[in-house]
């Protein structure tokens, strides 16, 4: 780095414009950042508002980072000098010192509140969580368990003409010589050629179905905390299959199929009988899907409050789908935490739970559940799915 | 921008001569506002990189895009000194940023404090500092990002936590004690000697290893530096380089007050005298002083904090009017804030000023208190001392290498803050290798322990 002092006035304040360190720091900081989210990415990212629609990237605000010094305890009454007019006695409010509840001064003395709106890479994280997880990885029911495909990895001294990487030899080259200056002769050592390897791919077609009580039971909330799991569930089961069909039915009293967007607007008034919804799904396999070429799987929200006298033709058609699907999962968005299952709905997939079908149960009350509602249904899936049968 | 600035400057340096100013040569040097942004997160033009500058940047920069802080200039003292003006400001705004870098320059050179801690680290700190972010660059080179930043880490931590007092280069401690002073040669030692070599000879060799550190020990970095069970020669100098910066930093950061109020009197005093400037930049930069040199916002009636530049600029015109300008340079050369503050504040100065102290709740309720000068003085002092650090100090190796700390709570009036001490342990921890064990008070004054790890 050149110093400033020892070149002549014309010639200087010419190398700061090369770089800026302020961005350099902070570019550090922002690795770091990321490097902690990354660690608590589970509770960051059940959050309500992570999800870009449409985008595969996930924004999480976050801090900034503090570098800690010895501070003194922050006192309950201060002192200070100020000045302007004002008497002895005087009393008046500082606005800047006033904090929200739960916001405890967490910044340095002069540092306003900064957020930080991090984005990340949905499929990076997905990534991360799998791992961090350790969520079992899925073996299809159905269809040719994998198919081997040439993918590019690496770098290798021999090779196909065709494959000569000129970026990477020319490095190579640079490497050997040190001397940019010279006219560039190559030897054999520094060509290099791109290998290909042999990666073993899921080939397998899934479609997933999203199924969610719109009845006037359901809030705003209920409604978002099922999206957010659902969310979570495709990008899960993405890594798993190469083409994912997503189907999302919603009812009432009623069912209708909707397109993504619309399926998460849609709110019903009345009561709930989710028979009809799963008539829709049953519905929906027979006329577009074959169990026997594709791994189906449903996945139902609802607050359980589902009508008594539909009971018995729900747990019909739902037997009915689980003898064709992977995995049925139930998530109960009860905003109550007293009831925890014991639903009507909750029962009947408790019901088929024992009966040793491929199904599963978890009440979601708030976003930090999220996490656990998909690890759950991870884990019981993969289980399933390793019992015989 | 226009150079016409650089036109004035000779002239300026004329008057400010004549007007009995003594500085070393300046060299001028007009930067893009992005550049001033970047010394005045770092402090010094070229400085080590560590994520919390970045942090600083962006606040920085947010300040910036809401319109709160403007740079005119930043100098750094030396022989020659070296002046950035940010190159967006205009010819009057230059003409007066010229005069106030003088008054700066004279300062410097002549401000004991500034020319005690310019003698220990030299009259070169801006390429001193450039070397050790030279050095730290490679060290990042040759030990990886990681490990050099939990060095830089601890070392930044503890950056106020230096000993002025003491010399840069400073001795280790002395191996032994002193020996006892009945070993002094006396006639009656030495014919005892005579008489038994085997009881003289006793007496010489039980020489007490000094206990480390033998005092509380205040200057952290140095200590760490030195005495530190397993730290590497890298880590060590990396944590000498922060502790010279911060020899640097700290006459800067104790006469900010007189060292601000200097140069604003005399960028007012000399572009009042400087009759070659044209009428329209004189007015353009009068408007310029009176919105830096202000007590309080436009827009507000009170503030809860002085204003450096406002306070110094008013005592220093007092004290030029009644005292005359040769007592002004002497309290100039010998004081800083502290003395200054205390000897020169009046009761009058502070009532024409409208200083007040008040107490403030943190529910940002705030009572204006009652006038009392010495109390005000302090008021005002407070976040000065120690560097605006609480009293650490080290206090104890034990034979195991763990270090004790202390925190000396009856010169700070209450504890530390423990989430962040114990943050700022666990830092230091992986530097000093052992465990550390740091004592301070809790709420309710009875004495704690933190421990790391």
């Amino acid at each position: 780095m050149p110093e400033s002092s020892d070149k002549p006035a014309s010639d200087a304040g010419k190398w700061y414009d090369l770089f800026s360190r302020g961005a350099r720091d902070w570019l550090r900081h922002d690795e770091k950042v990321r490097e902690s989210v990354r660690k608590h990415l589970p509770q960051i990212v059940s959050g309500a508002d992570v999800i870009n629609e449409g985008a595969r990237t996930v924004r999480v605000p976050v801090r900034m980072l503090e570098h800690y010094h010895f501070r003194l305890r922050r006192p309950e009454e201060s002192q200070g000098a100020g000045q302007g007019k004002a008497k002895p006695g005087d009393v008046f409010s500082d606005p800047s010192k006033q904090r929200g509840p739960g916001e405890k001064g967490a910044g340095g003395q002069d540092e306003g509140e900064v957020q930080l709106l991090l984005e990340f890479k949905i499929d990076d994280i997905v990534d991360w969580l799998w791992e961090e997880m350790q969520l079992p990885n899925l073996k299809a029911r159905v269809g040719p368990s994998e198919e081997t495909d040439w993918v590019r990895e690496g770098w290798d001294r021999r090779g196909a003409r065709s494959r000569l990487d000129r970026r990477r030899s020319f490095k190579e080259m640079v490497k050997r010589r040190g001397n940019p200056g010279a006219t560039p002769t190559f030897i054999d050592e520094d060509l290099r050629y791109r290998q290909l390897a042999r990666r073993r791919q899921p080939a397998l077609h899934a479609v997933v179905f999203f199924m969610l009580d719109v009845s006037g039971s359901m809030s705003d909330r209920d409604r978002k905390l099922a999206k957010t799991f659902f969310f979570w569930v495709v990008q899960g089961l993405r890594r798993e299959y190469r083409s994912l069909e997503t189907v999302f039915v919603a009812h009432t009293t009623e069912a209708w199929e909707f397109t993504e967007p619309e399926f998460f607007q849609v709110s019903g008034t009345g009561g709930t009988v989710s028979s009809t919804g799963f008539n829709k799904v049953r519905e929906i396999i027979d006329a577009r899907y074959n169990p026997g070429r594709c791994n189906i799987y449903l996945f139902y929200a609802s607050d359980g409050d589902n009508s008594v006298s539909d009971s018995a033709e729900a747990r019909e058609t739902l037997s009915s789908i689980t003898g064709d699907a992977c995995f049925t999962g139930y998530v109960e968005v009860s905003s109550g935490l007293s009831r925890q299952l014991a639903t009507e709905t909750g029962r009947l997939f408790a019901e088929l739970a024992t009966a040793g079908c491929a199904a599963g149960s978890y009440a979601l009350n708030d976003f930090d559940d999220v996490w656990g509602a998909v690890r759950h249904f991870f884990s019981a899936e993969a289980k399933a799915l390793e019992a015989p049968g | 921008m226009t150079e016409d600035w650089k036109d004035y400057t000779q002239r300026i340096e004329e008057l400010a001569a004549r007007s009995g100013l003594k500085f070393h040569p300046v060299e001028f040097e007009a930067v893009p506002d992005s550049f001033m942004m970047e010394i005045a997160v770092y402090g010094l033009p070229v400085r080590m990189p560590h994520w919390s500058f970045g942090v600083r940047y962006i606040y920085q920069l947010i300040q910036r895009h809401m319109g709160n802080s403007r740079l005119f200039e930043v100098v750094f003292p030396g022989n020659p000194g070296h002046a950035y003006l940010a190159a967006s400001n205009g010819l009057a705004e230059n003409i007066l940023v010229t005069a106030h870098v003088l008054g700066h320059a004279d300062f410097s050179r002549n401000n004991l404090m500034f020319r005690r801690c310019q003698g220990q680290v030299s009259e070169h700190i801006v390429e001193h500092a450039a070397n050790h972010a030279r050095q730290i660059q490679q060290a990042i080179e040759t030990y990886g990002m990681q490990r050099v930043e939990a060095v830089l880490d601890a070392a930044l931590a503890l950056e106020q936590h230096i000993d002025v007092d003491q010399s840069l280069r400073r001795e280790r401690y002395p191996e032994y004690a002193p020996e006892a002073k009945a070993l002094v040669d006396d006639e009656f030692r030495k014919r005892f000697a005579s008489l038994d070599p085997t009881a003289a000879s006793t007496g010489l060799e039980i020489k007490k290893r000094a206990p480390v550190p033998p005092h509380p020990e205040r200057d952290l970095l140095w200590f760490v530096a030195n005495y530190a069970p397993e730290m590497e020669s890298w880590e060590r100098d990396i944590f000498l380089a922060v502790r010279e910066e911060s020899f640097y930093f700290y006459p800067v950061f104790a006469t900010q007050i007189m060292n601000e109020g200097w140069a604003s009197y005399w960028h007012a005093r000399l572009l009042r005298e400087a009759n070659f400037v044209p009428q329209q930049a004189y007015v353009d930069a009068i408007k310029c002083h009176s919105d830096v040199v202000r007590s309080v916002a436009a827009d507000q009636q009170v503030a809860l904090h002085i204003n450096p530049y406002h306070l110094g600029f008013s005592m220093w015109e007092k004290i030029v009017e009644k005292d005359g300008m040769d007592a002004a340079r002497s309290i100039m050369e010998q004081d800083d804030d502290f003395g200054f503050i205390r000897n020169h504040l009046t009761r009058e100065l502070a009532d024409e000023l409208g200083l007040f102290r008040f107490s403030a709740r943190n529910d940002g309720h705030v009572k204006v208190l009652e006038h009392d000068l010495t109390a005000l003085h302090e008021a005002v002092l407070s976040p000065k001392y120690n560097f605006g650090a609480p009293s650490v100090s080290a206090t104890h190796v034990r034979t195991d290498g763990t270090l004790e700390l202390t925190h000396d709570n009856s010169v700070d009036g209450r504890g530390l803050d423990l989430e962040r001490s114990r943050r700022v342990l666990d830092y230091v921890q992986r530097v000093w290798r052992r465990p550390i064990v740091l004592s301070t008070v809790n709420q309710a004054g009875s004495t704690l322990e933190l421990t790391a790890p």
